[in-house]
Parts: structure tokens; C-alpha cells; sequence
């Protein structure tokens, strides 16, 4: 007989995910009916709140902020221990005491976009017309809406002119578009391993992930929260196609080859017989407890939407004509999601919009995930880029004594 | 046209003497305050900051990327990139010079690279070594192989130069594709500009290095 063992069922009930969904251990920023959040499809999503966390001081004249964008399933929980699952800040190689971003130089905020769900408001929120889950009634979103939302946030802060805007993949569509609506309020944008627009490739990834979301039985309809159940099957499978494209073959290969997991011989069956499928089942199962699926099926159709030069006549320069923001664009040689091609168009883009900016590429065999890990080159550079910034924008010699 | 109608530069380059190196104070010099450049090959980018000081708006273009991520650690706006196949995707007069700073002898196309250089921007300003200085001539002359000199270290099998030229080469390119030279300076061993009343073929000779305003031909 084949022994097959499917993806276990998470380890953390769907209430526990549920209470930071409306009720986050981070700040909450509320917008009432009196400030509507106008969305690109139409609809005034009011009333919203935004989940967010920030780390270090705001200096007098308030030109020290640092806004952090994060990616696809990223949250606010940038440089702290995560409130679900316990594991340090997603990005506390780059941000933290002592890295490229440091809040005793920047006062740091990074927010939970909008249809996200650990905190800002999203389907897996509950609707107040209604008192139930949002669902798939949640209005379908896009980047330049984050952005939008942020803004209002950036506005409650107080907050002008952001010192720096910085995010990789999805935050660096975040990043772009925040050059691109609001010039005035971006000194400089760090810009990592993104592109201005989603390719056809990387839209169809993730239709093959929204398609193993909604074939799992347990999705109903995407209003799955009235059955009080959570389709983490289809999830855990469209977050596994995912993560095999966030690596690359030479880093799968050097990590795992095709090493057994803890047996010497193949058991001829469909149990993860390989490393690298307990890996990729791991990375399924985990992902689960902390996301919602809903939210999944939204934050991916937003990337896709993504496309800057859309808006601006196909003509990508005009998005950025005039523009005085200092620009660093950094890609990574292994990355195939979005690969430093596509970098090179935003540079060009840049160029010929007569913006000041410096591109460069990173070698490493790590993927797209290059971002995330620790790339000494890639922090030598963040930190140079910003440095300098700071110069320009007369932060040095404040708080550095 | 040839080198002798070629007006004089107005008085050596002047600066911290040791500071910057002779052929950037030159190119410095060259470049009007408060323009707009581009910098195609900045090495480490310490022309572009030589320029940062006397407050032109600079950016750079490098091939290697421990280039860029020293240029970007100094602060300057440079991307990574090919002078060979990235110009094409500049646009028309996108720049107010561009400098092509001892790179000319790195290109694989010299003639697209400096046709690039004068779309791009309205003037160019273009240096290399010059192969027929006396020095190198000898080496080949005398010794038999190719010339090495302190400037150009590499030997024949590991040198990014792929297209040497001399003083009379360049001029001649220049006239094929209608540029007009409006300044230019041969720079002796020390870093000397070589006298302007000699005549050309001493420049050939004497000038190990040598550094050319250029801007759009007229006519043709």
C-alpha cells in the first residue's frame, strides 16, 4: 500500500490568528466614516484601521522617518519577536540596533498593509455593515491603495517628508509607488528586488495559488470563517509553489541535494522522502498559522494589478518626470521572480526622468529570498545608500555624537 | 580638421596638486558649474566626486561592481552598467556633458560608444592613453612586446583594454563621424600639459595621456 501523509492541520487555532486580525498586539491607527480610505475599484472602504509598529524617536523637525514596506506575507513585525509565532522580526538583518537601519539614528514605522491580515483592516476582518467576516465582500484592493493608507498613517503621525522608503518585492512595488504618487513626501526610496510591474510569469504563480486556495473543500465560497474553519490545505500548497520560487536550483541544491530525510533508502511511497520535501511541507504548515487565505488571495491579485507605467501611458519615465527622490535599486543575480532585468528598466525609467540613482546587483545563488538573509554586500550597500542620504538631508553629526 | 586649429585650454588645471589626479582636474575644468553629467566607466567615482565639489550634478555609469558599491558608499548616483550596450537606452540630450574617462580603450565598439556619448549629451568629454607615446613605441620598438607603463599595468593577456589608439587615431575617428573638437590637451609623464605651440605629431609623440572637449558636428 502507498502511505500517504497529507499536510498536518496547524498547531494554532484559527482564534488565536483571529485576534490579531481585529484586535493586534501592535499600535492601531482607526479611520473613521469622517476619512474614507477611496480605493481604485471604487469603493470608500470606511471605516479602516492600520496595524503598525515603530521603533526609535521622531527628531524634532521630524525628518528621521523611515518608512519599512513589507511583502506578500510579511507583516508589521518587522524587528521584533512575532506575536503568533514567537520568531524574531522578519527583517532584523537589515533593521535593528547596530544594522543599515537603525532606530537610534531613524524613527522606524512599519504598518500591515491594507487587506492584510494582522492588523490592518482586510477579508479576514470583520465587516461592521454586517458583523461578520469580510470574506470575498472585501473590496479587491491594489498597491497604489496600500500606499494610499499608509499615507493617511504617515499624516496621523504627523509625519511630512518620509527620510527613507524602503521594501523588497511586493514592498518594493510599495516603494515605487510611493515615488510615484507622493514625490514631494519621498527624499530617498530603497528599492529591493521589485519591479514596476508584475510580470505574466509571476501573475501566473499566482493564479496557481490562488487556485490551490480555492480548490481546497474547506474554502466554501471564501466564507470559510462561518464554518469556522480555515482552508489550510489549498494555503499550505500555494504558499509551497510560492517558496520554490523565492529560491533558486543552486540553492535548493546546495541546502538539500537530493538527501534523504532521516531514512537511507526511498520507503516507495508518497511520504517526504526527501529533504527537500519536508522543507517545502514545513514552510506549508507554518505558513498557515500566521496567514489567512483570503488575505492571500487579495495581497496576490494587488501585485499582479501592479503595473506603474499603466498609469502614467505605457511611458514608464513619466512616472517619475521631475522627480527629486534619491533612488538606490538593488537586485540579486539569482532572483527569477524579478530578475535584475527588470531592475535595469526601472533604472533606465529613472534615468531618463533625470532622477538621481544608483542601481546595483548582488551576487548570490540565494534567489529572490536574497533579500531577506543575511547578504553582507547587500547591508554594506543600504547602509552606504542611506548614510549618504542622511548627509543630503542633514541628519548626520544629530544623534550620531 | 586636424589637431593644430584645436583652440587652447584656458590655463592648467588647478587644484589641491596630489589631491585629484591630473587628467580629472583637466576634465574638471572642462565642465561648466552647475551642469549636468554623466560619467560613463566612474571607476571608484573619484572624478564624480571631484566634480560633487565645484557643485555639478553628477552621475555615474561602472561596470564592476565593487566600483558601484564604493561609488554608492561615497554617496554618488551610480548604476551598474555596459558603456557598450547600455547608452542606446539613454535618451537624447539627457545630460549637459558626458565623460568617457580613460574607458574609450575598454569599449568593444569605440565609434557606437562615442556616437552614443554626443546624443546623450551635448558635449563629451573624452580622455585615454595615447599608444603613440614614445615610451610605448620603444617597448614595441626596442623590446619586442607589447608596451606596459605605470598607467597601464596589465599585461597583453589580461587586460580589459581592447582597443588602443593614439592621438592622430582619435582625431581621425572624430573627423569620420563629424565631431568638432573644441578644446583639447596632451598630458606629458608628470601630468604636464604638453606645450600647444609644438606641433601635433610631438603631442603623438610626448603625450602619454590626452583629454578631448567634444560637442555635435555641424553639417553632414
Amino acid at each position: 500500500m502507498v502511505g500517504v501523509k497529507s499536510i498536518p492541520s496547524p498547531a494554532i487555532s484559527a482564534d488565536e490568528r483571529s485576534h490579531e486580525v481585529d484586535h493586534p498586539s501592535s499600535q492601531v491607527a482607526h479611520f473613521g466614516t469622517e476619512q474614507p480610505l477611496r480605493l481604485d475599484c471604487g469603493v470608500d472602504l470606511t471605516p479602516f484601521q492600520i496595524a503598525y509598529q515603530t521603533y526609535g524617536e521622531l527628531n524634532a523637525d521630524r525628518s528621521n522617518a523611515v518608512l519599512i514596506c513589507h511583502a506578500l506575507t510579511g507583516d508589521q513585525h518587522v524587528a521584533n519577536v512575532h506575536p503568533v509565532t514567537s520568531k524574531p522580526g522578519w527583517w532584523e538583518t537589515l533593521v535593528g540596533p547596530g544594522r543599515p537601519i537603525d532606530p537610534k539614528h531613524y524613527f522606524i514605522i512599519c504598518s500591515n498593509v491594507i487587506g492584510g491580515c494582522m492588523g490592518s483592516t482586510g477579508p479576514a476582518s470583520i465587516n461592521p455593515a454586517t458583523g461578520k467576516v469580510w470574506g470575498l465582500d472585501f473590496p479587491v484592493i491594489t498597491i497604489p491603495d496600500m500606499v494610499r493608507a499608509q499615507a493617511m498613517l504617515i499624516d496621523r503621525l504627523g509625519i511630512d517628508t518620509l527620510f527613507a522608503v524602503v521594501g523588497g518585492s511586493m514592498g518594493g512595488m510599495q516603494v515605487l509607488q510611493w515615488t510615484a504618487a507622493y514625490p514631494a513626501r519621498v527624499f530617498s526610496a530603497l528599492a529591493i528586488a521589485c519591479a514596476t510591474r508584475h510580470s505574466a510569469q509571476n501573475i501566473a504563480f499566482h493564479e496557481l495559488g490562488r487556485q490551490a486556495v480555492m480548490a481546497d473543500p474547506d474554502w466554501h465560497g471564501g466564507g470559510y470563517a462561518d464554518h469556522g474553519i480555515h482552508p489550510h490545505r489549498g494555503l499550505a500548497v500555494a504558499r509551497m509553489a510560492a517558496h520554490i520560487t523565492y529560491l533558486s536550483d543552486a540553492a535548493l541544491h546546495r541546502k538539500f541535494g537530493r538527501r534523504m530525510q532521516d531514512r537511507e533508502l526511498p520507503t516507495f511511497s508518497f511520504d517526504a522522502d526527501f529533504q527537500v520535501e519536508s522543507y517545502l511541507r514545513y514552510q506549508g504548515s507554518s505558513f498557515v498559522e500566521r496567514f489567512d487565505a483570503n488575505s492571500y488571495l487579495y495581497l496576490t491579485r494587488a501585485m499582479d494589478y501592479f503595473d506603474i507605467a499603466a498609469d502614467h501611458g505605457g511611458v514608464l519615465a513619466r512616472a517619475f518626470a521631475g522627480i527629486k527622490t534619491r533612488f538606490c535599486v538593488v537586485s540579486f543575480t539569482s532572483d527569477w521572480l524579478f530578475p535584475t532585468s527588470e531592475s535595469r528598466a526601472l533604472v533606465h525609467a529613472l534615468n531618463a526622468s533625470s532622477a538621481r540613482v544608483s542601481f546595483a546587483e548582488i551576487e548570490t545563488d540565494r534567489g529572490h529570498d536574497a533579500f531577506l538573509l543575511d547578504v553582507p554586500e547587500f547591508f554594506d550597500i543600504s547602509r552606504a545608500f542611506l548614510q549618504s542620504a542622511g548627509k543630503a538631508r542633514g541628519l548626520t553629526g544629530k544623534k550620531d555624537g | 580638421m586636424s589637431v593644430q586649429e584645436v583652440l587652447p585650454l584656458g590655463g592648467l588645471a588647478t587644484g589641491p596638486s596630489g589631491q585629484y589626479r591630473a587628467d580629472h582636474l583637466l576634465v574638471a575644468d572642462m565642465v561648466k558649474p552647475g551642469s549636468k553629467v554623466l560619467d560613463v566607466g566612474c571607476g571608484e567615482g573619484d572624478l564624480l566626486q571631484l566634480l560633487e565639489t565645484r557643485g555639478i550634478d553628477g552621475r555615474g555609469i561602472e561596470l564592476s561592481r565593487e566600483g558601484v558599491n564604493r561609488c554608492v558608499a561615497k554617496g554618488l548616483a551610480v548604476v551598474q552598467g555596459d558603456a557598450d550596450t547600455d547608452l542606446v537606452n539613454y535618451p537624447d540630450d539627457a545630460f549637459d556633458y558626458v565623460i568617457l574617462s580613460q574607458t574609450l580603450q575598454a569599449t568593444r565598439q569605440p565609434r557606437v560608444v562615442l556616437e552614443n556619448l554626443l546624443r546623450i549629451g551635448r558635449r563629451a568629454i573624452v580622455s585615454f592613453p595615447n599608444f603613440g607615446f614614445w615610451k610605448m613605441r620603444l617597448q614595441l620598438l626596442i623590446g619586442g612586446h607589447m608596451p606596459r607603463t605605470e598607467n597601464l599595468p596589465a599585461t597583453w593577456y589580461d587586460t580589459a583594454n581592447i582597443h588602443f589608439c593614439t592621438i592622430k587615431d582619435f582625431v581621425q575617428l572624430c573627423d569620420e563621424i563629424n565631431v568638432k573638437m573644441e578644446r583639447s590637451v596632451a598630458l606629458d609623464l608628470y601630468g604636464r600639459p604638453v606645450p600647444l605651440n609644438l606641433p601635433w605629431w610631438v603631442w603623438n609623440m610626448f603625450g602619454e595621456q590626452a583629454v578631448f572637449l567634444l560637442s555635435r558636428g555641424g553639417g553632414k
